[in-house]
């Protein structure tokens, strides 16, 4: 099989889906990253990346938890799927290498 | 909590959510539509109204999936699945079971309606096929010829001999094949003893290719002999039996021996050819024809089929002047131009007005298609209002079904399956009623149409008929019954079942309209009668009870005129005879070349005339107005000239009697008297000038008044032994003039009959659903007349209040549809010269007449109510 990248936004989102673990829906999603990030994230940005991880089987989903102050729909949950955990370690592995191949003097450089 | 103060603003644009809920992916809209509403709080909280609201509006907007269609298996099933198929034809049937009269209402009134629309179809198909059996179909015409006779132009078939070897010679690469033809009308066939009469013509050998006969024996080349003749299938055993008939001899007209070369398959009913028992050589004919016929002498019928490559109005226009160019002034002045008449346009389109087509049966075929799609139109609407009208008694159901999640397009194709079934079923029987009565249809329309059963697109006809009619009848019912509200309709709540505050008028105008279209009917049929009835009853001028008719066949008779004259009077059953030269129901014979003391130089004078002996005044009993009758006593009346009063009109002559009147340059007549007109011709048009004078020599029928006292049939076996003896070898031959002149309204009739039958089933069909939706108002309003009746009201009041809702929207029919009939009655009339008035108090008696219909189908059923004991109705429940 072909092997799909994650783009950025999309790993962020994978990856804070995965943070929240069973509590990831959309505003949730939505209200972490924003507080991690510190600027306004749009809706609809995000459920479109949550529903393209979906599909690629990143992640999984499953309805529930209807509250009174969302009119008594549903939520739709995520979960990170198996296959979905096994991108992000390889993200995470792709940039552990790129960082442990830094030389010391540009470490230096950012300040870590 | 939300803020106390300003309640309703902690909501995201009302019209963002709307647009969501309408163009969002369906799949996806609950948790978007949730996790929108949640994040707007929060954003609300944290940033503000105004920037909460353009985020959301932005958000909705990047949310819209406008081409998305839902992936995921609807909830409510498959609408098709066999179990819900199957479930639906349990309920129809049912339903039809449960409610058998209204059942039998819905599917008579349907079947009825569908039945006149099929017989309708059948004939319209008839009319339209006329002569397609014809291979060469529209490649065939009839040359005709318009000439000018002052100042109108008139168009008929006949066209003189010699036009064919002039278009042979100069035009003939525009044509395949040309036929003269002449001498049709009844022949008499004899073999040996045996004597029949035919209908037959002589035509030239090339019609047989033309009209494509199809040959059971011998050839179609079987013509080209002088002495030959082919015999239709019919004719051939009506003469010859079983025996083969091919190479036998036959006499034609006692004279003409001929020998059978060629039998072809009888022409169907509906080809102009029809009935053509025999075909025997033009050139048969051609001998005996007179020397001195000419190009004035338009005697003969022409029929061309056209070169492959040529269109009818090119040759048409090609050949205009083709006789113009051949005769002298005295006949140029007739102006005469010959052009074709398509094959395709024989049937329907065969009038002409002024030298223009101006159509002819098409109407007639338009006004019954019209008709028949009306009446079935209004079995629809019986179908529609009884469903409608019944829905509350369903309401349940479909309460029942919408909440275990039917859809509504669901709903809709059930109702819509359960009309079609219904359809189906009235179609089976109408198709029954079809066979039942299409004899007497036949009889009606004076056809020989059958069901072609075995065609298959007479199947698919059939199919295509019954979806549609069930579509009709049925998208009103399914739409009007799948939009009931669930709750509403299981809660029983009467009125609230649709939308709307007029749930019920649709029904109303439904109602109106056809009693609007039964109405219009009615009166038309009336109006049709009466101008029947005004024809029949115009004067005449003679008298025609007792007046027997009958061709001479023999010069013997005209010879022997007045030695046969005195046979017949010494029968002691004769009153009178005279011998004219053309039927006095049908004087055919015109002239021209008259000039008189005044007459406009420039005029083309055209006279019927009537050639006839002494005794025709007092033979048909005519009026005289001015001068005398021809009398024996003198001998100058021989040349002189009797005129009717339209002649004098048209002559304009002051004092008639005495004048001298020039004919052809050569003899002088003068008018000894002057008759009050006879109807002799058409009695829906004025009488046309006619001009009797005496002749002794061309005679082709005596008439023969019988005594009033002498029995009709006894006189006909006495007159037969007189002409036995001075013709023994033709059949006798007789009409009597007034059955003659009754055949002249035969086509009025028809049109009479069947109007009258349309009105009546159109009336039938709406009264029948008049008494369903009456009976369903008094069933809903039972418990309604009890407490009335508790409280003291009348029978005679409660039948007032059931009764006058109908009565109203009648009315209303009535006034909308005199207008309509008037308009259209007027046009109908317009056509007869000599037409009846249209009165008032035909639209006040037809719309009296629907008001007492209208009364008796619904005080049945409001009676029927309003005598219910009240105790008995309250108490149910």
């Amino acid at each position: 099989m072909k092997r799909t990248f994650l783009g950025e936004f999309e790993e962020l989102v994978l990856l804070t889906v995965a943070v929240l673990e069973e509590d990831a829906y959309g505003v949730s999603v939505t209200q972490e990253l924003e507080k991690k990030t510190g600027r306004i994230v749009g809706f609809s940005t995000v459920h479109t990346t949550l529903q393209r991880l979906e599909e690629k089987g990143y992640l999984s989903s499953r309805m529930g938890g209807a509250t009174a102050e969302r009119g008594g729909r549903r939520k739709r949950y995520f979960i990170v799927t198996a296959f979905g955990r096994k991108a992000l370690r390889e993200a995470k592995q792709v940039r552990e290498d790129l960082w442990s191949a830094l030389s010391p003097a540009a470490l230096q450089l950012m300040g870590s | 909590m939300p803020n106390r103060r300003e309640p309703t603003t902690d909501n995201p644009p009302g019209w963002s959510n709307k647009l969501l809920a309408w163009l969002a992916h369906p799949d996806t809209l609950e948790e978007t539509a949730g996790d929108m509403m949640e994040l707007y709080q929060y954003r609300l909280k944290q940033l503000g109204k105004r920037k909460a609201d353009r985020l959301y509006v932005i958000d909705a907007f990047k949310l819209l999936r406008p081409f998305a269609r839902s992936k995921k298996k609807h909830v409510s099933g498959n609408p098709f699945s066999l179990v819900m198929i199957q479930n639906y034809f349990k309920i129809a049937r049912r339903n039809l079971l449960k409610n058998k009269g209204y059942s039998a209402i819905n599917i008579s009134g349907l079947a009825v309606g569908m039945a006149v629309a099929l017989l309708i179809g059948l004939w319209v198909f008839d009319e339209l096929s006329f002569n397609k059996n014809h291979a060469h179909y529209d490649k065939i015409a009839q040359v005709m010829q318009s000439q000018s006779f002052a100042g109108t132009i008139q168009s008929g078939n006949g066209v003189p001999k010699q036009l064919e070897r002039e278009l042979r010679n100069k035009y003939g690469s525009h044509f395949k094949y040309i036929a003269l033809t002449g001498g049709g009308g009844e022949h008499l066939l004899s073999v040996g003893e045996k004597k029949i009469m035919k209908i037959g013509r002589y035509m030239s050998p090339e019609i047989v290719e033309m009209l494509s006969l199809k040959m059971l024996k011998g050839t179609r080349s079987g013509l080209a002999d002088m002495n030959s003749v082919l015999l239709s299938e019919s004719a051939a055993k009506a003469t010859f039996g079983d025996t083969d008939p091919m190479d036998k001899i036959l006499k034609i007209d006692n004279k003409n021996a001929v020998r059978v070369t060629g039998v072809y398959a009888d022409l169907p009913a509906n080809s102009s050819f029809a009935g053509l028992a025999f075909i025997a050589p033009w050139k048969l004919l051609e001998r005996d024809l007179p020397e001195w016929l000419g190009w004035g002498n338009n005697w003969f019928d022409m029929y061309v089929q056209i070169a492959d490559h040529a269109t009818m109005d090119q040759v048409s226009a090609t050949i205009a002047k083709s006789k113009l160019e051949n005769i002298n002034q005295g006949e140029a002045k007739y102006e005469p131009l010959i052009f074709l008449h398509p094959m395709s346009k024989w049937n329907l389109y065969s009038e002409f007005k002024n030298g223009v087509n101006t159509g002819g049966r098409i109407s007639v075929v338009w006004l019954f298609g019209i008709t028949g799609l009306f009446v079935l139109m209004l079995a629809c609407i019986n179908f529609m209002n009884l469903n409608t009208a019944r829905s509350e008694k369903r309401a349940k159901e479909i309460g029942v079904r919408k909440a275990v999640g039917s859809a509504k397009i669901q709903l809709a194709m059930q109702f819509l399956g359960e009309s079609l079934m219904v359809v189906a079923i009235a179609f089976l029987l109408s198709l029954l009623i079809v066979v039942l009565s299409l004899p007497a249809f036949n009889q009606l329309v004076n056809k020989q149409i059958e069901l072609p059963f075995t065609q298959p697109y007479f199947w698919l006809a059939c199919i295509a008929f019954v979806v549609i009619t069930g579509i009709v009848a049925g998208s009103y019912p399914a739409l009007y019954l799948s939009s009931f509200k669930p709750i509403a309709a299981l809660k029983g709540v009467s009125g609230k079942l649709s939308s709307g505050l007029l749930a019920g008028s649709p029904r109303k105008v439904l109602v109106v309209l056809q009693f609007t279209v039964s109405v219009t009917l009615i009166i038309g049929t009336i109006i049709v009668y009466r101008q029947v009835q005004h024809a029949k009853n115009r004067p005449i001028g003679y008298s025609r009870q007792q007046l027997l008719t009958s061709p001479i066949k023999s010069d013997e008779i005209i010879k022997h005129y007045s030695a046969f004259r005195n046979d017949l009077i010494n029968t002691g059953v004769v009153e009178e005879v005279t011998a004219t030269d053309s039927p006095i129901t049908n004087t055919y014979v015109t002239n021209s070349g008259f000039s008189w003391k005044g007459k406009n130089p420039a005029m083309t004078d055209e006279f019927v005339t009537l050639r006839i002996t002494h005794e025709f005044g007092k033979t048909v009993g005519w009026k005289i107005k001015e001068g005398r009758d021809f009398s024996k006593e003198f001998a100058t009346d021989s040349l002189g000239f009797v005129l009717n009063e339209a002649a004098v009109k048209y002559m304009g002559l002051k004092n008639p009697i005495g004048e001298m009147i020039q004919w052809s340059d050569n003899e002088s007549y003068k008018v000894i008297g002057v008759v009050r007109d006879l109807v002799t011709q058409s009695p829906y048009e004025p009488a046309k000038q006619t001009i009797f004078f005496l002749n002794y020599k061309r005679l082709n029928t005596v008439n023969i008044k019988i005594r009033p006292s002498a029995s009709a049939s006894a006189a006909v076996a006495r007159i037969q032994s007189v002409f036995k003896k001075y013709d023994p070898e033709n059949l006798f031959q007789y009409a009597f003039a007034d059955q003659e002149y009754a055949r002249k309204f035969s086509d009025e009739e028809r049109v009479a009959g069947l109007t009258t039958l349309f009105a009546a089933l159109a009336i039938a069909i709406s009264c029948l659903g008049l008494f369903g939706l009456a009976s369903f108002v008094a069933e809903q309003r039972t418990k309604e007349i009890g407490i009335r009746k508790v409280l003291g009201a009348s029978v005679a009041g409660l039948w007032a209040l059931l009764s006058r809702e109908f009565l109203v929207l009648v009315l209303i029919s009535c006034t909308i549809a005199g207008p309509i009939a008037w308009y259209l009655m007027n046009d109908w009339l317009e056509k007869y010269t000599y037409r009846t008035e249209i009165s008032w108090w035909i639209f006040a008696v037809s719309a009296l007449g629907a008001v007492l219909v209208t009364l008796l189908t619904v005080s049945f059923q409001a009676i029927k109510a309003a005598l219910l004991n009240p105790v008995r109705s309250l108490r149910s429940e």
